[in-house]
């Protein structure tokens, strides 16, 4: 005490107060979120004991229509995007990252444009298309998809080419030396070496389409295509039961799940989790 | 040769794609902003820059010219948007100094973890969690009101009465702004004080500078990058946001220009008004993206050549 009163700048005892009470006052809400999902009453501001019945009871995640309804359309996006968003990222990231010259720089800016564009400027240009040049499609599961993948495309750009980078050109080129073609460099050297980055983007394009709202609402067409997020938005300030806590949980344990996953497998086979981190400090 | 077409011919798929969902998207805003409206009030987009009819833009601008409700609008989101930033830099950068220079070892990654984790919960429910706690017998309420907080809030003028912070309060709104996006604002801010080089700092107190002012003169101005990038990032979405007052205020007295474009375009039938709007907005993001995407792309020059 003595010696932080010397010198109460030397001492970082005000920055530790400020930090762990920045940490609790960040997580400590969504800790009391998570434990109401399993609050035995219908209140979600008073505890009345512990029960699983808004997880398993008849107007649980679990059995409720609506919010089974809602979850497992989140899954479906979710699959859809990763399964759309990652290749088409990674051979966007693989084109760039050794196309010089021409339309190089100009493809570069538009690809980073949907990380700063805000949300609802994409969801306002989304809606207007899908209403005006496709109107075909109508709004609903297919213009949802393609909301997602737009915006979650610049991330596995971004981290698979941070892994091009750090891999450098030695393999390929000793590849190209050895008298491989084009595509087999690429194909049986690269693709292997960037896996690991190539699996941490699919589980970031995964977690985002789960989290996302803007776009999601903006193209979303009638009742069957509510996803968790805007269950939440429409239904925060209404109808309150747990039963909103416990879709949320789910939803959270899911996009976390995968998330550690993901990282694991980044550490076991990229060396280190500095890289993961670092992947994550990216976006 | 033919390996400069193989990578031109890899970025195709994800070229084309940007380019009609993400820059004819954009374009779409642009032709109805400058089209026109059918009978029932649908709006008809002028794809020919030729055709274009100005009138719905003249009205929006004009409307901003003459402070009318637009006006009001977008000067109720500067507000709120630099109050939050400032109030996030003021919990974000001790948090991230802390982070970034005097936690290590293994207490390292635990801190980090507790910092990236809000990324990853969906900011809804984040939101959720507090309308529970604000709710008039929520936990949070009652702890405010116990501790007297309240009382303070109400004799500042900031809070209408006890127990109703979600009643359209402009003071939730932004303290929710801040809690939502602070997260995004410590990573840029933990990575620039990260790569200070600590023999810098160490130098200026070799020649003489106290802690205070090595940290005033040499710490500040070397993270002021990330400060710069930082706020940038923040303050992009918070433009854009029109849930959070809805959520926790729920009243036309907090609107923001996000509220005002939604409530036009995806809610209301006046999609060619909104579409002028949200150009508009775009117009004012513009010069924020450009700084943030111009300082990303010589960072990631510098790494490429280190």
């Amino acid at each position: 005490m003595r010696a932080w009163l010397r010198n109460p700048w030397g001492q970082p005892r005000a920055l530790v107060v400020v930090t762990g009470g920045y940490i609790l006052w960040s997580l400590v809400p969504v800790v009391i979120a998570i434990m109401f999902a399993f609050n035995a009453g219908r209140s979600r501001t008073t505890w009345q004991g512990f029960s699983f019945r808004w997880f398993t009871g008849p107007v649980g995640v679990f059995h409720d229509p609506a919010l089974q309804g809602a979850l497992k359309h989140t899954l479906f996006l979710a699959v859809i995007c990763v399964a759309v968003a990652t290749p088409l990222g990674v051979t966007l990231a693989l084109g760039l990252q050794r196309w010089r010259g021409h339309g190089a720089g100009t493809v570069n800016t538009v690809m980073l444009l949907p990380l700063v564009t805000p949300e609802i400027v994409m969801g306002v240009a989304l809606l207007l298309l899908f209403l005006k040049v496709f109107p075909g499609l109508g709004l609903g599961t297919v213009p949802q998809a393609i909301g997602q993948v737009t915006f979650t495309l610049s991330y596995v750009v971004v981290i698979v080419r941070g892994r091009l980078v750090s891999i450098g050109r030695e393999y390929e080129e000793a590849a190209a030396d050895l008298g491989a073609p084009p595509h087999d460099q690429i194909l049986r050297v690269v693709l292997p070496l960037l896996a690991p980055a190539i699996i941490a983007s699919a589980a970031v394009v995964f977690a985002l389409s789960i989290d996302d709202f803007v776009v999601t609402q903006y193209l979303a067409g009638g009742a069957s295509t509510t996803t968790v997020s805007m269950l939440l938005y429409a239904t925060a300030r209404g109808a309150p039961t747990p039963a909103l806590n416990a879709i949320a949980t789910v939803a959270l344990v899911i996009t976390l799940a995968t998330l550690s996953l993901a990282f694991f497998v980044y550490k076991r086979f990229a060396g280190g989790g500095d890289a993961a981190v670092a992947a994550a400090m990216e976006i | 040769m033919r390996s400069r077409w193989t990578w031109k011919a890899l970025s195709a798929p994800g070229v084309i794609w940007l380019s009609v969902f993400f820059l004819v998207a954009f374009y779409a805003v642009i032709a109805v902003a400058f089209g026109n409206e059918d009978t029932y009030s649908a709006p008809i987009p002028y794809w020919n820059p030729l055709d274009w009819n100005v009138g719905y833009m003249l009205d929006v601008l004009q409307d901003i010219w003459n402070r009318g409700q637009y006006f009001t609008v977008f000067v109720r989101t500067f507000e709120f948007v630099a109050i939050a930033l400032g109030l996030s830099l003021l919990i974000g950068y001790p948090v991230a100094y802390y982070a970034a220079r005097h936690v290590h070892g293994r207490w390292r990654g635990l801190v980090l973890l507790c910092l990236i984790l809000p990324f990853w919960i969906n900011y809804l429910m984040r939101m959720l969690a507090w309308i529970n706690l604000l709710s008039p017998d929520g936990w949070a309420t009652k702890f405010l009101h116990y501790t007297g907080i309240d009382q303070i809030f109400i004799s500042l003028g900031l809070l209408a009465n006890e127990g109703g912070w979600l009643d359209g309060q402009p003071v939730t709104v932004i303290l929710a702004l801040v809690y939502g996006y602070v997260p995004f604002l410590i990573l840029p801010l933990y990575a620039s004080l990260d790569r200070i080089d600590q023999r810098q700092i160490e130098a200026a107190r070799d020649l003489g500078a106290g802690p205070f002012s090595a940290f005033r003169r040499v710490t500040l101005p070397l993270s002021m990058p990330g400060i710069l990038a930082g706020c940038v990032l923040i303050a992009l979405p918070m433009f854009g946001d029109y849930y959070t007052p809805d959520l926790v205020s729920a009243s036309p007295k907090t609107n923001i220009i996000g509220n005002q474009i939604d409530q036009l375009t995806r809610q209301g039938s006046e999609k060619v008004t909104g579409a002028a709007l949200t150009l508009v907005l775009s117009a004012a993001m513009l010069v924020l993206m450009i700084y943030y995407l111009r300082t990303t792309r010589s960072a990631g020059q510098e790494a490429a050549e280190a």
